[in-house]
């Protein structure tokens, strides 16, 4: 549990990081540092995303999976890292 | 007993092993069959398969094959001998003079299959763009998410897994691999800037068709009037009527359409008028705003976000007689003023706050005596908003009339008259960049006068085939203009480049096209045919971006 908390303050410490939330398989926001709102657009748009995304991959070569997702703006970055069964969102402004 | 009689297969070169072979078959044969007396010379050959046997009680037919050796063929003997000519036929000299040399011709051989090139249009297709709300979701059956307790307390659950805790940090590494990656250095910076060389284009003129707009009717209508949306010119109007005398069917619907040009599956709004309207004007100051003459001769005021019905409505005494083929908004102070233009002769002013009673009135008579008997029709009118006491009325009986707005006397009113055009005068505008000349359209042919020299035109395209029917300068260069033709053909015209033909003939539609209008951008050109299709083109960057030196070229 707290290496947990230490992870997720290492981040936040990181540059221009602006938001960290962690979605559930099903998801569902688990933790984040941003508003209830944003935390759940976020959470439900990109938990589509990355399904897509995957199956997308799956679908080329069967053996592949995915392992990261960027998706840069023209305002910020959003990083997507996916696991088995949770999703860490950090959203970074890298020119900041 | 059984006889099978075949001939066996005779080699001509072999011939004495054969015959050797034979008087051994004869002689076995001589055996068995006492009877047959078999001389050398002839050919019969017996065979007999396997062993004989000696069945006397079948008797079975057979069939004998006879053939002298001597008839199957002597064998060939070659011998050598030198050649000789058999035929030498010399070629006849006369014989050449029925026969034409053809041009030598270089052609390419390939052998690939023969391909054509088509362009195919799909079937129209009614696209509805809507939007998804997103409800919050996700959450196991027994939370309800609404209820905040609930929901942390789940969250707190799901933070003790321990499964939770592990990827976590193996989650937390990799992000912040990426995230030291950003900050470190920006990935898509641009290394070095392109700047974009304008180069003379030497490529041919074109024009493509990027969209046609259906009249939705089932009855077909003329587009006789459009105007462009002011902002950009995202929006086109469009003025349906039937300009044949009395020929509209029973059925037919009274609308004008507003486009969106983006969406040519179905209108953006609807105008509807009591009477078809033959021409129409976004007002250039206030694009909600539109003004539009009809086929009654009433002119109608609407603002798109009114809805479809005309905010006001000319009353019909004071309006003109005839249908009113010209409107234009004004440039004053209120931005309310329009001027009409109609065949009854009168050039009526309004302002569109009031729309019972023109302002002003101005009889079209050459007489300068301001008598309605005499005065001629009007098709077209010009205004220039650099100008705003002068205008330009082009007639009916192919007669150019400037006007001065601010003369005292109805006498003073017309300045002077152009006379050129064997037939009415189609279309009349001026120059965007050099006021003082000015292109009219009307009969078979487009002239461009110049407003000091009244006796003729400068310059003037030679007979077309067709009459044509409209015509508009390039807002972005000064030296092309268009003009559209009743064989259904857009004609590019660039005087700089060439002023005996049109640069570029595009033959848009098999229906006589009736208007045109360029977009603001001076990239797209709408022209509206006869059966209700705007077509809209987008002409080539080289017809459409200024040049260097054409201004001062063109004011030569």
């Amino acid at each position: 549990m707290a290496e947990v908390e230490e992870t997720l303050k290492r981040i936040q410490s990181q540059k221009g990081v602006q938001g960290i939330i962690i979605v559930n398989s099903e998801g569902i926001p688990v933790k984040s540092t941003l508003d209830n709102q944003s935390t759940v657009q976020y959470s439900a748009l990109i938990h589509q995303l990355v399904m897509k995304a995957r199956s997308t991959l799956r679908d080329i070569d069967p053996q592949n999976d995915l392992t990261f997702l960027r998706l840069r703006s023209k305002k910020n970055e959003i990083m997507i890292a996916p696991d088995k069964d949770y999703f860490l969102i950090v959203i970074q402004n890298p020119s900041a | 007993m059984v006889v099978l009689v075949a001939l066996l297969g005779y080699h001509k070169p072999l011939r004495r092993h054969a015959s050797f072979s034979f008087r051994v078959c004869l002689r076995l044969l001589g055996h068995v069959f006492p009877r047959f007396a078999l001389s050398p010379s002839s050919c019969l050959s017996v065979l007999v398969p396997g062993g004989y046997t000696l069945n006397p009680s079948v008797m079975e037919i057979t069939h004998v094959y006879a053939k002298l050796r001597s008839e199957f063929g002597r064998q060939c003997l070659f011998s050598d001998r030198p050649e000789e000519v058999m035929v030498d036929i010399h070629p006849e000299p006369s014989l050449a003079s029925q026969f034409i040399l053809k041009t030598r011709k270089d052609q390419g051989l390939q052998a690939c299959r023969d391909m054509s090139e088509h362009q195919v249009n799909t079937e129209r297709f009614e696209s509805n763009s809507c939007g998804m709300n997103h409800v919050e979701g996700g959450w196991p059956k027994d939370i309800n998410p609404k209820d905040v307790e609930q929901t942390i307390r789940f969250r707190k659950k799901v933070e003790k897994e321990e499964n939770y805790i592990n990827s976590l940090q193996h989650l937390g590494s990799v992000m912040e691999h990426c995230i030291k990656q950003n900050n470190a250095i920006d990935i898509y910076q641009q290394y070095f800037e392109e700047d974009e060389e304008l180069e003379e284009s030497s490529e041919l003129p074109s024009a493509k068709t990027i969209n046609i707009l259906r009249d939705p009717n089932e009855v077909k209508r003329t587009i006789t009037g459009l105007s462009w949306h002011p902002d950009g010119g995202r929006k086109l109007a469009a003025a349906y009527c039937n300009l044949g005398f009395q020929k509209n069917p029973k059925d037919m619907s009274l609308d004008s359409y507003i486009w969106e040009i983006e969406n040519p599956s179905c209108p953006e709004m609807t105008l509807k008028p009591e009477s078809p309207l033959v021409c129409l004007d976004y007002n250039p100051k206030d694009p909600h705003t539109l003004v539009g003459g009809s086929y009654s001769g009433q002119i109608a005021y609407w603002d798109t976000r009114r809805g479809s019905q005309p905010v006001e409505y000319s009353s019909l005494e004071r309006s003109h007689r005839d249908p009113v083929y010209k409107i234009i908004w004004l440039q004053s102070k209120t931005g309310t003023e329009a001027f009409s233009a109609s065949t009854d002769g009168q050039v009526l002013w309004w302002d569109v706050r009031k729309l019972s009673e023109p302002t002003e009135r101005l009889v079209l008579d050459p007489g300068r005596e301001g008598n309605l008997d005499r005065a001629l029709g009007a098709i077209s009118l010009e205004f220039e908003p650099t100008m705003p006491t002068k205008f330009m009325v082009g007639t009916e009986q192919g007669l150019v009339v400037s006007c001065n707005r601010k003369a005292k006397t109805a006498a003073e009113k017309i300045v002077c008259t152009y006379d050129g055009h064997h037939g009415p005068i189609y279309a009349l505008q001026r120059n965007p960049f050099f006021p003082k000349n000015f292109l009219t359209v009307g009969d078979w042919t487009a002239r461009i006068w110049s407003e000091d020299i009244k006796e003729s035109s400068i310059m003037w395209t030679k007979y077309q085939m067709s009459y044509l029917m409209d015509a508009c300068w390039s807002p972005v260069r000064p030296s092309v203009f268009f003009t559209v033709k009743m064989e259904g053909v857009l004609d590019i015209w660039d005087i700089l480049f060439k002023q005996s033909d049109p640069t570029l003939s595009v033959k848009v539609s098999d229906k006589a096209l009736y208007s045109l209008r360029v977009q603001d951008n001076g990239q797209l050109v709408a022209c509206g045919s006869q059966n209700g299709e705007a077509t809209l083109l987008e002409i080539c960057s080289g017809l459409s971006t200024l040049q260097k030196n054409e201004k001062s070229l063109a004011a030569a």
